[in-house]
């Protein structure tokens, strides 16, 4: 992982606890979310939920999931996983936080391809 | 059917024969060749859920315990709308109406019973119906559809469940009862006294110590007449003064008879090839009108039929439950004290409308009668059946066991899901096993009584064995929830009001600090607890308390309504509907400026600007703040709208300033955060076109005042109103419409909205604490102004002017 390029996004303090924010990638309908647990971890998805493609950034963060704000699906933020009874993953894009900064993986983000649901 | 198979044949499909057959069916698959011969045109339902079916709860279909496949899947030959005329023991056949004979090795007699009629003139005319099956409950339902008025002969419970479906139904009602208290088989006076207290509450008028002496009419029921010369005018009568059990086929095949066919400890009548079950048997002289003691004698005779000649019924305890949405009533055993030997422990709480009793012999529960609270009734049933000595916790008992559970009462039995075997009973509605209620658990990963029910339909139907169902599932690990306050989520075991209750008591200020003061089981919560425990704070200390942001869903985060495409929509309060050109004119500037693709009129007389982009959205609150526009909390569990006619101001059939009072009303209520949203309507006139009868509130002008009625919906579930009052000024008005939205404030659950809410407490006790209590309605209306004061500033303005922008953009752009 860390031969990757890593792109710096912002500060830890940018995302609230329990909370997310945006980052617009390269491809418009493929924004990222950023993740901050209430222990101060620090995960990203791809801010689209397995269900229907809702933005996941919006929705309430417990423990170590989200909670989808359009139809309440659960989803991991560690393996982008949907909880059971619901089934369906995510992608995950690598993430490391050094001195206050949230650095993203350049590769994971291009290696992502488009949506199989479309846009 | 050419087998050599002994031929079983069933007169009667309904529910305790076809019990008797599938305990049977269950034991030995294919030891007969069964005919069922049923004279209802229908496959065998349930026929307690006839009483949903009339409130429109339940429709014919959901009630249908054993569909026709299952007789074809099972082999059972099926005779649907034939009724057996005759039965001729030496040639061992039966004959059917028409004259077909069919021949039997083993008979089962399951023939229920008949409604029975008072001697009256007038039974036979048009629109005299009894309450028995589903032929009843149309004709019923047909009347109700075109006719008005209905009277209910009889005020037990299958009276009153007539009553209020009919009621439902939108009928006018009354019932005639002969004895001074409602249902006194099943309540004592006092139970009987607020059973009529709530449901005459509910509309439903009463004339009690009445006897019906004729039923008036010529072509058509018209009214019935007392005995004490009052009348009654009614275009439906009801028969439900009780029931006879139905032996006419019996007796005339010379069978063994007295008020009912009797039978043995093994369900044989006095010829050993002819069993009998259910309302048609007499067994040690008694005879039947419950399920409880039914489903017993069918596993009996089921057992016998397989030939197991040790199976021998013994009744057990039964207990009542009235199936009207909201009203709780209970009650097992014993109503009374026999004598000086037995104890009566009681409490009363006439204002909550909540009354126990509990009936004690030599230590033991020997009866119970509960209202307005009967999540113990099955615990009482419990300890009633196993005999348990109470001495050490009968101090106790009578509130319940989760509070003699609390106050450490080691002795107190719980339901011992082990001890239980596979094959009893617990669901007697839906004939629902123990065993199968555990397999699907299993099988199917369940974890929430909701779930349970919906796939073994244990406890969906009269739900007086949740209880149980909830034991099996915390026995299997799943989620308990206290059948009168549901815990709240999977994070905790404690229900919504015990959170409240603690948060109050405890003083407990912040999220963390409930999960921590009352042992939450996640570090976070989820998000269903956390936006209830951020409103039940914020209700508690609106003073203090820091509203959670993360603890919100996105719409209140964010003040706009998230759509399925990821866009809000941006709805501006235009109050009481009214607008004016330059407002227009700023939402029209603001959907060109921004592209805003979709703009509409809504159903709460406001406009919707659709699909807005979140970074779009403080510059567009921005330019409507400029005209004076501010946020209409379209997206909050919070006041939406006030919705009002044109009234006295220029209809010509208004009579007071409905568009100003709601105006008024508006200016007050906006701003506050509710249990679940809230919606208003203030009409000029009975014609009422603001629809103010199906709002949480709603105020009907009329030519002496105001008509204040609340608990209405026109959602998922509609729900008319119920009046509340009639008042003369409109600072009378908004003094109770404040009071009345401070007591859901204060008391209803998270998500609960006022018709739920109502439905629950009953307007009983709505108009308790806000018509009666003077002083209690002002001390509301002023904890609710005050908290007002700290929510009446437009979250747009503050967003606009740069709160929270974080929430706006996107934290950076790649490219
Ligand atoms: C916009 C509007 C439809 C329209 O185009 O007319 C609307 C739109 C929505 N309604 Fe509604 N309701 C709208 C009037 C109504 C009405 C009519 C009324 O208010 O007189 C009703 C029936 C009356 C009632 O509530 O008793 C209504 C009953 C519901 C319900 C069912 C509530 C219930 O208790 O059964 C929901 C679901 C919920 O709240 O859980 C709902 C939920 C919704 C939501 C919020 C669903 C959601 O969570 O996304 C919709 C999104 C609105 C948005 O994005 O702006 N909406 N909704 C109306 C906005 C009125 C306003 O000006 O604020
Ligand atoms: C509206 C209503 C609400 C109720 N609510 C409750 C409740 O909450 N709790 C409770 O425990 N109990 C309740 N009961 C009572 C419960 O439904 C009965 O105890 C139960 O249905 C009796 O079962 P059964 O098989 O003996 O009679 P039924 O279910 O009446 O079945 C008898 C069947 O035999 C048929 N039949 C009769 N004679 C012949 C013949 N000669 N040939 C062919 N077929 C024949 C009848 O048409 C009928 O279908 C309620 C009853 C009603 C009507
Ligand atoms: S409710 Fe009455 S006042 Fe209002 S518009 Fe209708 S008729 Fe006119
Ligand atoms: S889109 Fe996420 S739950 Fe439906």
């Amino acid at each position: 992982m860390s031969a990757d390029t890593w792109i710096e996004v912002g500060r830890l303090d940018d995302v609230p606890r329990r909370g997310s924010r945006r980052v617009h990638g390269t491809d418009p309908n493929l924004p990222i979310a950023v993740f901050r647990t209430a222990d101060d971890q620090v995960f990203a998805l791809i801010d689209r939920c397995p269900h229907r493609a809702g933005p996941l950034s919006e929705g309430i963060v417990q423990g170590c999931a989200v909670a989808c704000p359009l139809h309440g699906w659960v989803v991991r933020l560690d393996s982008g996983e949907a909880e059971a009874p619901d089934e369906g993953r995510v992608p995950v894009v690598p993430v490391r936080v050094e001195r206050g900064r949230i650095w993203l993986a350049w590769s994971a983000l291009r290696m992502i391809g488009p949506n199989p649901e479309g846009a | 059917m050419s087998d050599d198979r002994k031929r079983l044949v069933v007169v009667g499909n309904g529910m305790a024969a076809m019990r008797a057959v599938e305990a049977l069916l269950s034991r030995a698959p294919s030891r007969y060749g069964i005919t069922v011969i049923g004279a209802e045109p229908h496959a065998n339902y349930n026929r307690i859920m006839l009483s949903s079916v009339l409130a429109g709860e339940k429709t014919v279909d959901e009630i249908v315990i054993n569909p026709r496949g299952w007789y074809e899947d099972n082999a059972i030959a099926l005779l649907t709308g034939r009724a057996v005329a005759a039965i001729d023991r030496a040639a061992k056949t039966v004959e059917i109406a028409d004259g077909t004979k069919i021949p039997y090795d083993k008979l089962l007699l399951g023939t229920g019973s008949k409604p029975l009629a008072p001697p009256i003139p007038g039974l036979g005319l048009p629109g005299v119906h009894a309450f028995r099956d589903i032929a009843d409950v149309e004709a019923m339902v047909a009347a109700s559809r075109c006719y008005r008025r209905a009277v209910v002969i009889g005020g037990g419970l299958l009276g009153l469940e007539a009553a209020w479906g009919l009621k439902r139904r939108g009928m006018s009602v009354a019932v005639v009862h002969l004895m001074p208290t409602l249902m006194e088989r099943q309540l004592d006076p006092t139970a009987g006294e607020l059973l009529r207290r709530d449901l005459d509450n509910r509309g439903i008028a009463f004339f009690t110590d009445g006897q019906t002496e004729e039923i008036l009419g010529s072509e058509r029921a018209e009214g019935v007449v007392l005995a004490d010369g009052r009348r009654i005018a009614a275009d439906l009568v009801v028969l439900a003064i009780g029931i006879r059990p139905n032996i006419d086929l019996a007796r005339a095949a010379g069978l063994d008879v007295n008020r009912g066919l009797l039978v043995g400890d093994d369900m044989r009548t006095s010829d050993p090839d002819i069993f009998a079950v259910g309302e048609c048997i007499e067994h040690n002289g008694q005879v039947f009108g419950l399920v409880a003691p039914i489903w017993e004698q069918a596993r009996v005779c089921g057992a016998r039929l397989a030939g197991d000649e040790a199976a021998v019924y013994a009744p057990p305890p039964v207990f009542t439950s009235l199936k009207i949405t909201g009203i709780d009533v209970f009650s097992a055993g014993a109503l009374a004290a026999a004598d000086e030997a037995d104890e009566e422990i009681t409490l009363h709480d006439a204002r909550r409308g909540i009354y126990k009793k509990v009936i004690l012999r030599d230590d033991r529960i020997v009866g119970s009668v509960l209202y307005g609270h009967v999540a113990d009734g099955p615990w009482y049933v419990q300890l009633m059946r196993e005999k348990t000595d109470v001495s050490a916790f009968r101090d106790k008992l009578v509130f319940g066991r989760a509070f003699a559970d609390q106050a450490g009462a080691a002795a107190v039995p719980r339901i011992d899901v082990a001890a239980m075997a596979d094959d009893e009973q617990v669901c007697d509605c839906n004939g629902v096993s123990k065993g199968r209620i555990c397999e699907t658990i299993r099988a199917k990963g369940l974890t929430t009584l909701d779930a349970v029910r919906a796939h073994t339909k244990a406890s969906a139907s009269c739900g007086s064995c949740t209880g149980k169902v909830e034991a099996i599932l915390a026995h299997l690990g799943g989620a308990v929830a206290h059948r009168d306050d549901p815990a709240m989520c999977k994070c905790t075991d404690h229900g919504h009001d015990a959170v409240r209750r603690a948060i109050r008591e405890q003083g407990l200020q912040t999220i963390a600090g409930v999960r921590e003061a009352l042992g939450w089981k996640t570090p976070d919560g989820c998000q269903k607890c956390r936006p209830a425990l951020n409103y039940y704070l914020l209700c508690a200390w609106p003073e203090t308390y820091r509203d959670d942001a993360q603890s919100r869903f996105v719409n209140e985060r964010v003040h706009a309504n998230i759509q399925k495409d990821g866009t809000f929509s941006v709805v501006p309060r235009l109050w009481g509907g009214l607008t004016n050109a330059r407002e227009l004119r700023a939402i029209a500037d603001a959907a060109e400026k921004y592209a805003i693709p979709t703009v509409k009129v809504t159903g709460g007389q406001r406009i919707d600007l659709l699909g807005v982009r979140k970074e779009q959205l403080p510059s567009v609150w921005a330019d409507l703040n400029q005209a004076g526009l501010v946020s209409g909390h379209a997206y909050g569990k919070a006041l939406r709208t006030v919705k009002t006619c044109v009234g006295s101001e220029w209809c010509r059939f208004g009579t007071q300033d409905s568009t100003g009072l709601g105006v008024k009303i508006e200016k007050m209520c906006w701003g506050s955060w509710t249990p679940h949203k809230v919606k208003l309507a203030v009409s000029g006139c009975p014609r009422n076109c603001a629809e103010a009868t199906i709002k949480d509130i709603g105020v009907i002008c009329v030519e002496s005042g105001y008509d204040v009625v609340v608990g209405g919906n026109g959602g998922v579930e509609v729900r008319v109103t119920d009046h509340l009052v009639r008042l003369a000024t409109e600072a009378e008005v908004l003094e109770h419409v404040g009071a009345f939205m401070q007591l859901y404030r204060e008391e209803a659950r998270y998500l609960e909205r006022t018709a739920p809410w109502v439905a629950r407490v009953g307007i009983g006790y709505v108009r308790a604490r806000i018509v009666a209590d003077g002083t209690g309605r002002r001390a509301l209306q002023s904890r609710f102004l005050a908290a007002q004061r700290m929510v009446q500033s437009d979250p747009w303005a503050q967003r606009a002017a740069g709160a929270e922008g974080h929430e706006y953009r996107p934290m950076a752009e790649i490219d």
